[in-house]
């Protein structure tokens, strides 16, 4: 009986939400005037902010310079406040490196990289705060500060977490279901043709329950891109009637 | 669609940690109510016309308790009467917190369709949700949840449907607040007083300890309990000590506590006098204080029973008595006493036993003896205790208040009569902690859908063995057949045989709560004349019983054999089978004997059974025991089910033939489990005895001047073969009994935590359970195995996880000890039954032991086994001297050895209803003063009485 109660007889989580239910997600675009694209994205408790530089001529070593596309430098960090306990180190840990490695290759399958060939686009992600999918925040406010950047994508990237309880998947998990120590699973997806960019999982899952965890990650993530598409199109409303055109 | 508002919480508690927790509050969740309009709810819970005649309520009406009443009237809530209740999420959550046993219990009760118990989520709810203030308590903010709860019911529920919500708590202050906000509370005592159709339901109500006052003399008879707080400092310091509190069978003002030490290291601390107990119950996990070494006092042996009711000072009186008698002993016997300074988690269950109806009449407090002797007298309040005398009732303890001798419970229900077939049935399983209840709704809904039919889905990863010439061979009368057995011809000249055991784990999914509750329940238990089923009967006695003429699931495991019964290839595999025929021993043997029967199934037996012959030559010669215990059946009357004839159970040789393929198929299968998962499979072994055990062996072939080897279980095999004495052909059962009784208990293990695997008794190098899916959980846990093995079924993560299966063995061999300890009381039950109705009987016995006082006395003809007491309470004892040595015992110049042949009087001893016994009295050899007279003169044999 130990442990916490993740999903009711009634079908309701820990907070509130019914198993296949997102949490509430808030969006702004062009956050800062001194980046290239920007964004700021709450996906229930977890706040993450991305900027966006590029595509700009490549820094640093000369050796990373790819003559058919452009080089994809992604960051992640958390801020020390965070989490629960205070974090020592923002960035450059372990765990924030295999973040910004699993960034990278992201947007790398989403960005039409070889319109920019011999360049560099700089993707900086920090979370302000944590409460579970700290991946699928970064990428859905990457997406759009990709987007504000006016950078050619394929398509909106949407990122989604999945868990698996009594048999049943839950959507975007938060802290408390994550800490539980179930399955685990990230998906990031390009929606409209339905093709993954990233996938993850921790924890142990029998392969029958991968088609059923799937299914429940993609629907997911389709929701999400449903709340960005909204999200773009309001910003883009705002600066028309700001420019006066 | 839904709309929500979110809000954060955000707490530092010692400024280290911050929280973020979400909370959605939602408009789509129902009342849940039938006349509900607004509602959009599908199938609503609660009736529209909710019928439960009240004297206070005299409108329909939905219950919403609070969280102490859940917690404490569960007993009352269970009952039939009570439906149409709302539990609100806070409640349960609370509860679940609280105790998990009755959270389990609410959670049946929600589940039972017929109680219309309704889960309100109103956590959740954007009308019933509120915010802790601040100042305010967790307890009171809860309070208050509840309270909003039940004024937004009052406010939802239309007008017009006449349908009013009432509050039950037992809280003083928020029922007085409940009533200022206009909501119709009623304290809990008060609702069930008012109750018209059930009276009796009164005397389920626990006791609060609001009701203390009354009970009994405001004088304080036990010291106050320590708080936890306290406790838990003072075994950090070591200042008290934590242990489990056993009481004293015989001595109710004695007690042990069991403390449980670093590794094998456990000692026990003495606890004298009632002050010292300080209230603690059997089974307690208490906090204990070591008294200076000048009080500790030694363990007596003087058997006290609590008569009941007496004067406080009385009590006292006995006490000082006792305290005096200590002085006298040595120094040397003096044990660590202590005293119970603090519970720290009691162990309370309900518990059965007699009322000892109060000799005030009309008095409504009434002592409650429990059938334990373990157990104090238990204080219930009743108004029926006219009717309940000479039941045997089920009570549960709510408190014991520092001013009451006894301690306070209720009454939960009535079994039946003493004595009653039915009810000591119950009571027997109650006692052995046996799940005998009907399975819960819950666990059903997982049962296959009739009429059930084999698809081609479950054909995927299965082999056709339709068309094999398959048969059961079972006992009479068994329904629930879970293996079947072939033999056939090959074209190359050997056999191929094959066991196929009945697929239960094809039905029983790993998780849900059917096995859940078969892993809970571990085996089926079998009494005389009934059986509790581990699966529901629709599994056991049909879907998953390999009954004839029916396609089943199989899991089969096929061996090629040549005619030396060697092995040359073993293949497993889930399959479909029709059994041609279910066979009992008999029929089995009658078959193979009768020369003119040719068919396909006798030919096929008659194979099995010559390499049964071959396969158990060799094992014998391995040094595989035969060992033998004595077992009857009774013949029970058709009509009345009472037994009318003791039978030994009878062996043919198909009973062996079974049993070698049954062996075979586990020794396989537990080779293969173990070769694929070697850290997480479930085996079975049987570690050899201490050489210790076997002394009363050794003493009792010596006084028969035989020699019995026992270093190996080759050798001892051999020896039991060849012990025999002429014109004494019992001697060697005998002999197999008392061997028996030196053998220690198989028992089930995982194989990622144990190294020694042998089957001592069996004398293979491993073993397991798999034979027997239909009335044993650990065959169900090796199918699984086997089926992932082979690649038939998928895995899941608790399969793989050593520990849970450890915790799993650790269950199922305590369900087995109690299954087999059950079996053994319902068939002494019955036994007893037997010799009631035969009156007194006189019988020829052998001395299977030999005691201090006393010898016990094996009678072959019922496998009856009974003690002569040679002491008498009331009598001058005889002159009795006992040699260790041999052992003997010589009572008035006469000498009784082990295995001497007597003859006893058997007659049943009813003079304490709730312990009858059989009690023997010695007829030959006749000693003056000892034995008794041939019979025809009861009063006579009465006399041997001896209170124990």
């Amino acid at each position: 009986m130990a442990g916490l109660e993740l999903l009711s007889d009634q079908g309701y989580r820990l907070d509130g939400r019914k198993s296949t239910e997102l949490r509430k997600i808030q969006a702004r675009m062009g956050v800062f005037d001194q980046a290239d694209g920007s964004a700021y994205l709450e996906q229930g408790r977890t706040i993450a902010l991305a900027v966006v530089y590029g595509p700009h001529d490549v820094r640093g070593s000369r050796a990373k310079i790819q003559h058919d596309r452009a080089v994809i430098n992604c960051q992640y960090s958390m801020a020390t406040f965070s989490t629960a306990e205070r974090k020592r180190r923002p960035h450059g840990d372990r765990k924030s490196t295999e973040m910004s490695l699993h960034l990278k290759e992201t947007f790398e399958a989403a960005i039409l990289t070889h319109l920019y060939p011999r360049s560099q686009i700089d993707i900086y992600v920090k979370i302000l705060q944590s409460d579970g999918g700290n991946y699928s925040a970064c990428v859905n406010a990457a997406t759009l500060a990709v987007i504000d950047a006016g950078i050619p994508m394929r398509d909106y990237v949407c990122a989604c977490t999945v868990g698996f309880v009594d048999d049943t998947p839950l959507a975007d998990m938060n802290h408390a279901e994550e800490s539980g120590g179930g399955t685990n699973l990230a998906l990031a997806l390009l929606p409209r043709g339905g093709q993954i960019a990233l996938l993850q999982m921790d924890a142990r899952l029998h392969q029958d329950h991968l088609d059923t965890l799937m299914e429940a990650a993609m629907t997911a993530c389709k929701g999400v891109s449903k709340v960005l598409d909204e999200v773009v199109r309001q910003h883009l409303q705002e600066t028309v009637i700001l420019t006066g055109e | 669609m839904l709309k929500y508002k979110t809000f954060v919480k955000k707490t530092r508690s010692g400024g280290i940690l911050k929280v973020v927790r979400e909370h959605y509050l939602r408009d789509d969740i129902w009342c849940g109510s039938e006349v509900c309009v607004e509602c959009k709810d599908e199938t609503p819970v609660l009736e529209k016309d909710p019928c439960m005649e009240s004297n206070l309520c005299t409108f329909p009406h939905y219950l919403i308790p609070d969280t102490n009443v859940v917690l404490h009237q569960i007993d009352v809530l269970e009952d039939r009467l009570i439906r149409n209740v709302i539990i609100l999420q806070t409640v349960l959550q609370e509860v679940r917190h609280r105790s998990a046993p009755v959270y389990k219990r609410i959670k049946d009760a929600i589940h039972t369709k017929e109680k219309n118990f309704y889960t309100f989520t109103n956590e959740h709810h954007r009308e019933t949700f509120i915010e802790r203030e601040p100042g305010e308590s967790a307890n009171d903010r809860n309070d208050r949840a509840i309270r909003v709860a039940v004024q937004w019911y009052s406010k939802h529920i239309p007008d017009s449907a006449n349908i009013k919500v009432v509050l039950l708590t037992n809280d003083r202050l928020n029922k007085e607040k409940a009533e200022q906000a206009g909501l119709i509370a009623y304290k809990c005592e008060e609702y069930i007083k008012s109750l018209i159709a059930n009276p009796e339901l009164i005397d389920q109500l626990a006791l609060t300890s609001d009701d203390k006052n009354e009970i009994t003399s405001s004088k304080i008879l036990f010291p106050e309990h320590l708080p936890l707080s306290q406790i838990q400092a003072g075994i950090k310091s070591g200042k008290y000590i934590q242990g489990t509190f056993r009481a004293n069978r015989d001595n109710y003002l004695e007690g042990n506590v069991f403390v449980q030490g670093e590794g094998d290291e456990s000692t026990e601390i003495l606890l004298q006098g009632l002050q010292q107990l300080n209230r603690a119950v059997h089974q307690d996990v208490v906090a204990v204080e070591l008294l200076p070494r000048k009080d500790w006092v030694a363990p007596s042996a003087v058997v006290l029973q609590d008569d009941g009711p007496k004067a406080e000072d009385d009590e006292q009186e006995e006490e000082e008595e006792k305290k005096l008698q200590m002085k006298q002993v040595a120094q040397q016997a003096l044990k660590p006493t202590g005293r119970v300074v603090g519970i720290i988690k009691r162990n309370w269950r309900p518990y059965c036993g007699m009322l000892s109806v109060s000799l005030i009449k009309q008095a409504t407090r009434h002592l409650f003896t429990p059938a334990d002797r373990r157990i104090p007298k238990i204080r219930i309040e009743t108004r029926r205790a006219d009717s309940l005398a000479g039941q045997r009732i089920m009570v549960a303890i709510d408190g014991w208040p520092k001013n009451s001798r006894y301690p306070n419970g209720h009454f939960m229900k009535s079994l039946g009569s003493a004595g009653d077939r039915e009810t000591e049935t119950e009571v027997l399983l109650l006692e052995h902690d046996v799940p005998h209840l009907p399975f819960s709704q819950n666990v059903l809904s997982f049962l296959p859908k009739m009429p059930w039919t084999i698809t081609d889905d479950v054909m995927k990863n299965r082999v056709d063995l339709r068309h094999l010439c398959v048969c059961s061979v079972d006992p009479p009368g068994c329904t629930d057949i879970d293996d079947a057995l072939h033999c056939r011809d090959l074209e190359n000249g050997n056999l191929e045989v094959g066991v196929h055991i009945a697929d239960v784990s094809h039905f029983i999914r790993p998780g849900n709560a059917l096995d859940q509750e078969a892993a809970n329940r571990g085996t089926t238990v079998y009494l005389c004349g009934m059986r509790i089923d581990m699966v529901p009967e629709l599994l056991s006695s049909n879907l998953c019983s390999l009954r004839s003429d029916v396609e089943r699931l199989a899991f089969s495991c096929i061996w090629e054999m040549n005619h030396n019964a060697e092995i040359l290839n073993t293949r497993f595999t889930k399959s479909v089978i029709n059994s041609k025929a279910s066979l009992t021993y008999a029929e089995a043997q009658m078959r193979i004997d009768d020369t003119s029967m040719n068919d396909d199934i006798t030919k096929s037996l008659r194979g099995l059974n010559k390499l049964a012959k071959i396969l158990k030559a060799g094992r014998i010669e391995k040094g595989a025991l035969t060992l033998s215990s004595p077992e009857v059946r009774f013949h029970m009357d058709s009509e009345t089910h009472d037994p009318i004839d003791l039978q030994t159970k009878q062996l043919m040789e198909t009973n062996s033939m079974v049993e070698e393929f049954m062996l075979l198929a586990n020794i396989s299968v537990a080779q293969k489990i173990y070769d694929e998962f070697s850290e997480c499979a479930l085996l079975r072994k049987h570690p050899s005895p201490p050489s210790s055990n076997y002394d009363i062996l050794h003493k009792a072939a010596k006084a028969k001047n035989l020699v019995i080897h026992t270093e190996s279980a080759k050798e001892l095999a051999d020896s039991l073969n060849d012990a025999e004495i002429d014109g004494f052909p019992y001697f060697n059962t005998l002999l197999r009994i008392l061997t028996t009784r030196c053998m220690m208990q198989a028992v089930y293990f995982c194989s990622g935590l144990d190294s020694d695997f042998r089957h001592y008794g069996l004398a293979t190098p491993i073993y397991t359970h798999f034979t027997s899916p239909i009335r044993r959980y650990s065959d169900i846990i090796v199918h699984r195995l086997l089926a992932v093995a082979i690649g038939a079924d998928s895995t899941y993560p608790t399969l793989m996880d050593k520990h849970k299966q450890a915790a799993l063995c650790n269950n199922l061999n305590y369900r087995h000890k109690m299954a087999q300890y059950a079996q053994r009381s319902s068939v002494a039950f019955h036994t007893q039954l037997f010799f009631k109705n035969r009156g007194i009987l006189n019988e020829e016995g052998f001395i299977l032991f030999v005691r201090k006082n006393a010898i016990i006395i094996l009678i072959p003809k019922f496998g009856l086994e009974g003690t002569v007491f040679f002491e008498n309470k009331n009598k001058p004892s005889p002159k009795m001297v006992f040699n260790e040595e041999i052992p003997t015992l010589t009572v008035e110049g006469h000498t009784f050895n082990m295995f001497d042949c007597v003859r006893v009087t058997i007659s049943l001893d009813a003079s304490n209803i709730q312990h009858q016994k059989i009690r023997m009295a010695l007829l030959e050899p006749v000693i003056p003063g000892v034995s008794v007279p041939p019979p025809d003169s009861e009063p006579e044999a009465k006399k041997m009485k001896l209170d124990r």
